[in-house]
C-alpha cells in the first residue's frame, strides 16, 4: 500500500458505493489489518436527480454498502453531496450536451465529488490513504497506469488525478481481474457478490439522457433542421439533445446514396449537420483543462504517446504539443480518426502508464466546412464507475 | 454500546438506554403473551398490564386514563393528531419536528425568532386570517436546541380564534415535567423512547372528551382510535417507564450543572463555537453547538470513532446529515448551520463521559481552527 506506516496503525477510508468492486476493496483492505472507514457518497436522488424536491431517501446501494460494512464490522458513513454533485457534475453534464459537446460526467465526478471533497473528509477523519475499488494502479513514485485486465481499465477516468491526490489515493484492485474481484467477494461472504456491474451513467438510471438534459435545459429541445454537408436540407430535427457526432441511427433521412452520419451539432442555430462517414475524419484537435503526469512538463515541441479518443478507444498513436498555459495542449494523430469528439477525453498513455489528458475543446468558432476537420463526436457516452 | 465505560453515549434526545426497571418490567413482560383483546384468562392477564401502563402514562401527565391512546410512537401520534382532530387550516411552528411539518402546507409555517422561539404576532395575524377550525401543532421543547416554546401563549392566541392546539411534548417527560390541564393543549404527542422506555410504543393524548378520526381502522381498540392489536411489550415498559419519571426529574439538577460545566468548556475550548438557543428557557439537558470550520458530518465521525455519540441535524433513513431546519429556520446561516452538532445528556451521564467528549472536542476546534 506503500504507506509510511505499520498496517494497524494505518487508517485507510475506502469510498463505499455499495457495488461488489468497493466492497471487496473494503474487505481486502480490512483483511490485511488496516483500520478501514467506510464512506457512501449520497449523490443524487434516484430518478429525481433533475426536478423533484430532495427527499430523505436512501437508495438500494446505500442499503447495500452499509450492510457490506456491517459484515466486516467496520465504522461506515454515508456524506451527503448532492448539493455538490448537482452543481459539478450533472450541471455540466447538461451543459456539454447543450454546447453540442458528448460529456464524460464520471471524469467531472472522480475530479470533483470524489478526488476533492470526499478527499478532503478523508483527511479530515485523519486518514493515511484513501482507496476506491477503481480497476487502475497506482504504483509507486505515485505513477498511475492501466490496470492488468484491459478491458477493465477505468485508467480514462482518472487521467485528471493530481499527482498530489495520487500520493493518498490508492487502487487496490488494480491488479485484479473483475473475476477475481467477484470471487474474492464470494470468498468475503458478501452479499453483493452477484450484483450486477452498474451500467450507464449513475444519475440517468433509464439511461434517457436526453429527459434529463432537457428537464434541466429546455433550449437544448429546440427543434430544427438536418443540414447536409453539401448545404441540402434533408430533415427536421426534435432538437439538439438527442444527436450526437458519429450517430447513425435515428436521422430519419433516407433517399441518400450513402449512409449519413452526424458529422456536427450546432446549438447555437438548432442545426445538424449530417454527411457520410469520411466527413467525420480528423487528425489534430486541441485539448483544454489538460492534466500532465509525466516528467517535467508537457513538452512544447512535442511528445509521442498513445491516445484514447474514448473510454472504449484502442489508443492510437500521436504527438501533443505542450500550449501556451500548462492546461493547454495540442493533438495530432498519427493517421486520421473517427472519433474525434468534443467533450470527451483525450488521455496520454506510454503502454501501460497514463500521462495525463485533456478535454477535447470544440473546433474554433467559426469553423466552418470543409467538413473534414469539424470536430465531431461518438454516438456513445463512456462511464467509469 | 454495551460498554458505557469506553463509550460515552450523549445522544438522550435521540433515544435513551432503557432504565432498569423497564428492562425488569419487560422481562416480566414476556410471561403475558394474550391478546388484550380476547375474552379468556390470557387475554384478560394482557388487558390489565395495559391498563395498568395506561393508568402511570395518565398519571405522569396529569389525565384520566380514558385519554391516553396508545400508539407507535412520537410519529403516528403526530400524525393522528394533525389528520384526526377535525379542522380546516393546519399550522405550525417552523422548527417542529419533521413528522409534525410532513402535515403542514409551508405558507402555514409560522417564523421563529433566532432563539428558535415561535412568532407570536405572526401566529396571531396568520390565524385571524385562518378558515375556522384552525389547529394549530406547536412543540413544548425542540429535539434540537432544547428550547422550550410558550405554548400558554400560543393556547391563548389560538383560543381567540376558536383554533385548536396539538402539542408534539416527545422531548419532554424524562427531562422536565408535563402537567397536560397546566399546558390546556387539546392533544399531546409522547414517546416511550425518550424516557427509558423501549422503541414503538408512544401515546396521543387528547383533552377529554375530543373526538379524533381514527386513521387506522379495523378493530375497536383503543376505544375505536387506532385499531390493531396494542404492543403489549412496548406499553408495559411504557407504563414502568412513566412511573419513574419524577425520579429522573429529580435527576435534572444535576443533569443541568453538567449541561453548564460542559458548554463553558466547550467554549473555552474553541471561542469561535457558538451555542444556540443559550439564552432561553431550554431542557436541561441539551446543547446544540455550532463550530464554524468542520462540518458536522466529520465532526459526528471523529466523535464516533473515539466512542462518542451525539447527533446533529435531522436523523435520516440513509444516515446522512444534512443541515438542521431547526437552524435555518432560526436564521442561522446555511455554512454555520452545517457546521452544528447536538449533545444531549441523560439521567446517568457521569463527568467520565463529558471529560471524552471533551478530549474530542479539542481535536475538533483545532480542525475547525486550521
Amino acid at each position: 500500500m506503500d504507506l509510511q506506516k505499520p498496517r494497524e496503525k494505518a487508517r485507510v477510508v475506502v469510498a463505499m458505493s455499495g457495488g461488489v468492486d468497493s466492497s471487496v476493496t473494503a474487505a481486502l483492505l480490512k483483511r490485511e489489518g488496516y483500520d478501514v472507514i467506510g464512506l457512501t457518497m449520497q449523490l443524487y436522488d434516484h430518478g429525481a436527480a433533475t426536478a423533484k424536491a430532495k427527499a430523505c431517501c436512501a437508495g438500494q446501494d446505500i442499503y447495500d454498502a452499509r450492510r457490506v460494512a456491517e459484515r466486516l464490522a467496520i465504522p461506515h458513513y454515508v456524506m451527503d453531496y448532492e448539493t455538490t454533485f448537482k452543481n459539478d457534475v450533472i450541471d455540466r453534464f447538461a451543459d456539454s450536451y447543450v454546447r453540442g459537446e458528448t460529456p464524460v460526467p464520471c471524469v467531472l465526478c472522480n475530479q470533483t465529488v470524489k478526488f476533492r471533497d470526499l478527499f478532503k473528509a478523508a483527511k479530515d477523519l485523519g486518514a493515511d490513504a484513501l482507496a476506491t475499488g477503481h480497476y487502475a494502479q497506482r504504483l509507486p513514485g505515485s505513477q498511475l497506469h492501466r490496470a492488468v485486465e484491459i478491458a477493465r481499465d477505468q485508467s480514462y477516468f482518472l487521467y485528471a488525478t493530481t499527482r498530489e491526490q495520487l500520493a493518498f489515493i490508492r487502487f487496490p484492485l488494480g491488479g485484479l481481474t473483475k473475476a477475481q474481484t467477484r470471487a474474492l467477494a464470494t470468498e468475503f461472504e458478501l452479499h453483493v457478490a452477484d450484483k450486477p456491474d452498474s451500467q450507464d451513467i449513475c444519475f440517468v438510471p433509464t439511461g434517457d439522457y436526453a429527459a434529463i438534459v432537457k428537464k434541466l435545459r429546455p433550449e437544448a429541445a429546440r427543434g430544427g433542421d438536418i443540414v447536409h454537408i453539401d448545404g441540402r436540407v434533408v430533415g427536421k430535427h426534435e432538437g439538439v439533445v438527442h444527436f450526437t457526432v458519429g450517430q447513425r441511427r435515428g436521422l430519419g433521412v433516407g433517399g441518400e446514396a450513402e449512409p449519413l452520419f452526424v458529422v456536427s451539432v450546432d446549438p447555437d442555430n438548432a442545426r445538424i449537420v449530417v454527411g457520410p462517414k469520411a466527413a467525420l475524419l480528423r487528425d489534430s484537435f486541441a485539448l483544454h483543462s489538460v492534466n500532465w503526469l509525466g516528467e517535467g512538463t508537457l513538452p512544447i515541441d512535442g511528445v509521442q504517446v498513445n491516445v484514447k479518443l474514448r473510454n472504449t478507444h484502442t489508443p492510437v498513436v500521436a504527438t501533443v504539443f505542450g500550449g501556451d498555459t500548462a492546461a493547454a495542449a495540442h493533438v495530432v494523430l498519427n493517421s486520421p480518426e473517427a472519433a474525434v469528439s468534443p467533450g470527451q477525453a483525450c488521455v496520454f498513455y506510454d503502454g501501460d502508464r497514463v500521462l495525463g489528458g485533456g478535454w477535447i475543446a470544440r473546433a474554433p468558432a467559426g469553423y466552418a466546412l470543409p467538413h473534414n476537420l469539424r470536430g465531431p463526436r461518438t454516438a456513445a457516452i463512456s462511464t467509469g464507475i | 454500546m454495551a460498554d458505557r465505560d469506553s463509550f460515552a453515549y450523549l445522544d438522550y434526545n435521540a433515544t435513551t438506554p432503557p432504565l432498569p426497571e423497564v428492562t425488569a418490567a419487560v422481562a416480566a413482560g414476556f410471561d403475558i403473551y394474550g391478546n388484550p383483546s380476547s375474552v379468556h384468562a390470557a387475554g384478560r392477564r394482557a388487558r390489565a398490564a395495559v391498563e395498568q401502563a395506561r393508568d402511570a402514562v395518565a398519571a405522569m401527565v396529569g389525565v384520566t386514563p380514558a385519554q391516553v391512546v396508545f400508539t407507535s410512537g412520537g410519529t403516528e401520534s403526530n400524525a393522528l393528531a394533525l389528520k384526526g382532530i377535525a379542522s380546516a387550516s393546519v399550522f405550525a411552528s417552523a422548527v417542529e419536528h419533521p413528522s409534525v411539518l410532513a402535515h403542514v402546507a409551508t405558507e402555514n409555517l409560522i417564523p421563529v425568532d433566532s432563539a428558535g422561539i415561535i412568532d407570536l404576532v405572526a401566529l396571531d395575524a396568520r390565524l385571524s386570517k385562518a378558515p375556522s377550525p384552525a389547529l394549530v401543532a406547536v412543540m413544548l421543547a425542540n429535539n434540537e436546541t432544547g428550547a422550550l416554546q410558550p405554548i400558554a401563549r400560543v393556547v391563548e392566541i389560538a383560543r381567540k380564534y376558536g383554533a385548536r392546539v396539538h402539542c408534539d411534548a416527545v422531548q419532554a417527560p424524562g427531562k422536565m415535567a408535563v402537567d397536560m390541564g397546566a399546558l390546556d393543549v387539546d392533544s399531546l404527542s409522547l414517546s416511550a423512547h425518550k424516557l427509558g422506555g423501549l422503541k414503538g410504543a408512544g401515546a396521543l393524548v387528547l383533552r377529554s372528551g375530543l373526538e379524533i378520526t381514527a386513521l387506522q381502522v379495523g378493530g375497536g381498540q383503543e376505544r375505536r382510535r387506532r385499531a390493531g392489536t396494542e404492543n403489549v411489550l412496548g406499553i408495559v415498559a411504557f407504563g414502568a417507564a412513566a412511573a419513574q419519571t419524577a425520579r429522573l426529574h429529580g435527576a435534572m439538577a444535576t443533569v443541568r450543572r453538567l449541561r453548564d460545566d460542559l458548554e463553558i468548556a466547550i467554549v473555552r475550548v474553541a471561542p469561535h463555537a457558538r451555542i444556540f438557543s443559550q439564552g432561553v428557557e431550554r431542557l436541561a439537558n441539551t446543547i446544540c453547538v455550532g463550530l464554524p470550520g468542520l462540518s458536522s458530518d466529520i465532526q459526528l465521525m471523529r466523535l464516533d470513532l473515539a466512542g462518542v455519540a451525539v447527533s446533529a441535524g435531522s436523523a435520516c433513513s440513509s444516515g446522512k446529515v444534512t443541515p438542521s431546519h431547526v437552524l435555518l429556520a432560526m436564521g442561522v446561516p446555511e455554512s454555520e448551520a452545517k457546521c452544528a452538532i447536538r449533545v444531549s445528556l441523560g439521567w446517568d451521564t457521569t463527568v467520565a463521559e463529558t471529560a471524552q467528549f471533551l478530549d474530542v472536542w479539542r481535536g475538533l476546534a483545532s480542525s475547525a481552527a486550521a
